[in-house]
């Protein structure tokens, strides 16, 4: 493969994490949403704000995590960086970049989404209408996904798409465990004891894993079977382990790339994700899976940190401030 | 062609030996000391003595039918990404109108300038790397920027993507940094290297004057290519080609009157309320004085200015442009337009098959600039 600009790698790096954390936020929006329509009680967005580390910068602003002001700061507020309209926006702004690599097909297809999002108004955002609203969005998501799978040309830059994406994923996809996991079970000896068997579905569902999981398990839904498949099964494309083999996969062909040969890269903290996809979950339950997850960030922030020393030069400019989130 | 091949004799001979100054042709301090002259860029060797390669030149239809240049454009010409796009929309559009009639393509553009582009690295260099260098994403013609970058396959560069080390250019990538042979630049002179011009500029390349001076990587088009397009010179250049050519203007000027000979002083004093007197070394229409439609006291103001320092001035007749059928709102409507084909110089000279037709959508109005409001359309050359 030939060279790679930096800037390009790492423009490329980065629109396809932005885009994937709109999906992943819109997934986590919607799951919290209609969790919350059953008899819980008081609907409760606060593991929102704080899966996010956003505490300090949402209450700034707001008085109490309710679900309006949820909502509305992590689908169009331009001041958070983690919002929908940021990650979309950050993407635009690297795809600006990429013009020249990507195909026409993918920048009109990124202007048209992130005009839909930037149009978006309050009222557009009611809590009924919600779940609706995260499915269009996740379909712009998804119909990038697809145009770029479809349409670019497979060198460097789309092996570091690849990798900003699954890195992400796997990013996302511990948070929207974690957001729900402890709800759903506050004590792991609460085992078999009275579990709504509908909210593992609907945790299921807003992973798109359902099927997936049932033609594993026909016998039925278990909290740790549930949190198996989607950390551990290495076929499930939103899974953790899915995510961490893709990540493998594309860090060995940047490694056979004899136009890289001459770059000293360590892919610090793979080794221990691939470990941590080892652990049996009854094992990883019982020692505390807030902790587990905890370590599967840390170990995916070593990795960004790693390839972006090691391929985007010494420099790394900071486009908005979710870049620098984990 | 007959132009472009002056244009870079005359360049080659002022940033060298200044025959035609010492001949007379042209009053030299008319050209250094003009402030697109570059002293920088004396007796620096360009390849195939090619300053200009890519170059743009606005032509007019008059009254009469000729077929005249307005202006040169030899410092970075756009437009050319709407030539392409335009002859793409149409055969989309109309395939049915387009067919059988000898269109010649104008897609070959990309490669044409890549070729050109690498005939111009330095001499050692078997295969070279050519990038693009634009101001970025803000500039107005990013999107041509972007166009070329994919028509001709290379990287679209910024001047922070560009390193000087040990006397190369270096782009950084993933593979560490690469050495750089010809860079088109899409950014003036004065921005192109904060140490040799505009130390202001975050856009440049610190140090690549004098790695360009040492022929080590080729910046296209040349760094001064601006003295060749300034109206004052363009006055000239019916001697100019005269001059190196031994041959007249195949296409004419529109006639120019140089005010500092006397003659044409008196002929433009004499015909003040006919003429369009224009400063020189101006640009943007500053201080443009259009005879007809002048009031007496601006006549008589501009006689005084004229009297006092006529080598400051230059007048020409005013000039008609040809209009063309354009669709306006539901109907076909005359409106202006002025033409610019586009020339590409490596080691020899090839003009695009097609050009830039700029129209005034503006009744009655002579500015195509779309800045202000042009459009443009498709133009064909048949076979």
């Amino acid at each position: 493969m030939s060279s790679l600009l930096a800037r390009f790698a790492e423009n490329a790096f980065w629109m396809a994490r932005q885009m994937e954390r709109a999906e992943n936020l819109a997934r986590i929006l919607d799951v919290n949403e209609s969790f919350a329509r059953d008899n819980h009680g008081e609907q409760d967005w606060l593991p929102i704000v704080q899966l996010h580390a956003d505490d300090e910068a949402f209450f700034a602003r707001h008085s109490e995590a309710s679900a309006d002001a949820t909502v509305r700061f992590y689908i169009i507020d331009r001041q958070n960086p983690n919002s929908i309209l940021q990650c979309v926006w950050a993407a635009r702004e690297n795809a600006r970049s990429l013009r020249h690599l990507i195909s026409v097909e993918v920048w009109s297809q990124l202007n048209v989404f992130y005009r839909f999002v930037a149009d978006l108004r309050p009222r557009d955002l009611r809590l009924a209408d919600l779940s609706h609203l995260c499915q269009e969005i996740k379909e712009g998501c998804q119909l990038h996904a697809g145009i770029v799978q479809g349409t670019l040309y497979r060198d460097q830059a789309a092996i570091f798409y690849q990798l900003g994406k699954m890195i992400d994923r796997a990013d996302q996809t511990t948070r929207l465990l974690d957001i729900k996991y402890h709800r759903l079970l506050p004590d792991v000896t609460d085992v078999g004891s009275g579990i709504d068997v509908s909210q593992w579905n609907a945790l299921l569902r807003s992973v798109a894993g359902y099927h997936g999981y049932r033609r594993n398990h026909p016998s039925g839904v278990t909290p740790e079977t549930v949190a198996e498949f989607i950390l551990l099964n290495p076929l499930f494309p939103r899974a953790v382990a899915y995510c961490v083999n893709e990540i493998r996969q594309n860090l060995t062909i940047l490694a056979r790339d004899p136009d890289l040969s001459g770059v000293s890269f360590e892919p610090e903290g793979l080794s221990d994700l691939e470990a941590l996809m080892e652990q049996p979950i009854r094992r990883i339950l019982s020692d505390g899976l807030h902790e587990y997850l905890d370590l599967v960030q840390i170990n995916l922030r070593r990795l960004t940190d790693s390839v972006s020393r090691g391929f985007f030069g010494a420099e790394v400019q900071v486009q908005s401030q979710a870049q620098s989130q984990a | 062609m007959q132009r472009v091949t002056a244009i870079n004799l005359f360049l080659r001979d002022v940033y060298g030996p200044g025959r035609i100054f010492k001949d007379g042709v042209i009053p030299e301090e008319l050209v250094t000391g003009n402030e697109n002259c570059r002293a920088a860029m004396a007796e620096v060797a360009v390849p195939h003595d090619s300053f200009v390669n890519i170059c743009g030149v606005d032509l007019i239809r008059d009254g009469q039918g000729t077929f005249r240049v307005l202006e040169d454009n030899a410092r970075t010409p756009s437009g050319v990404s709407y030539v392409i796009e335009n002859r793409h929309l149409m055969l989309q559009t109309f395939p049915d109108l387009t067919e059988g009639i000898g269109i010649r393509p104008v897609s070959e553009y990309g490669n044409r300038l890549h070729a050109a582009l690498a005939e111009m690295a330095p001499a050692e260099v078997l295969d070279p790397q050519v990038v693009l260098m634009s101001p970025g994403v803000f500039n107005s013609a990013y999107f041509e920027h972007v166009f070329l970058a994919r028509e001709m396959g290379v990287p679209l560069v910024e001047g922070r993507d560009l390193i000087v080390d040990n006397g190369l250019v270096y782009m950084k990538t993933t593979a560490g940094p690469r050495r750089v042979d010809v860079i088109y630049r899409r950014i003036d002179d004065n921005f192109i290297d904060p140490l040799a011009f505009n130390p202001e500029s975050m856009l440049g390349i610190p140090g690549v004057m004098e790695v360009y001076k040492a022929g080590r990587v080729t910046l296209a088009n040349a760094v001064g290519t601006g003295v060749a397009d300034d109206k004052a010179v363009y006055a000239y250049m019916p001697r100019i080609i005269k001059y190196y050519l031994d041959q007249d203007p195949i296409i004419p000027n529109v006639d120019t009157h140089i005010c500092r000979e006397a003659d044409a002083l008196q002929y433009t004093l004499d015909n003040l309320d006919k003429l369009v007197v224009k400063p020189v070394g101006e640009s943007g229409g500053y201080g443009v004085v259009i005879g007809p439609r002048a009031s007496a006291a601006e006549l008589e103001e501009t006689r005084i200015l004229l009297k006092a320092r006529p080598e400051n001035y230059i007048s020409q007749p005013m000039v008609d442009l040809s209009v063309c059928p354009t669709l306006i709102q539901d109907a076909v409507q005359p409106r202006h337009v002025d033409l610019r084909p586009f020339l590409i110089t490596g080691k020899s000279t090839w003009v695009l098959p097609g050009g830039l037709t700029r129209v005034a959508l503006k009744e009655g109005s002579l500015i195509v600039n779309s800045s202000q409001g042009g459009g443009t359309k498709d133009t064909w050359v048949l076979e």
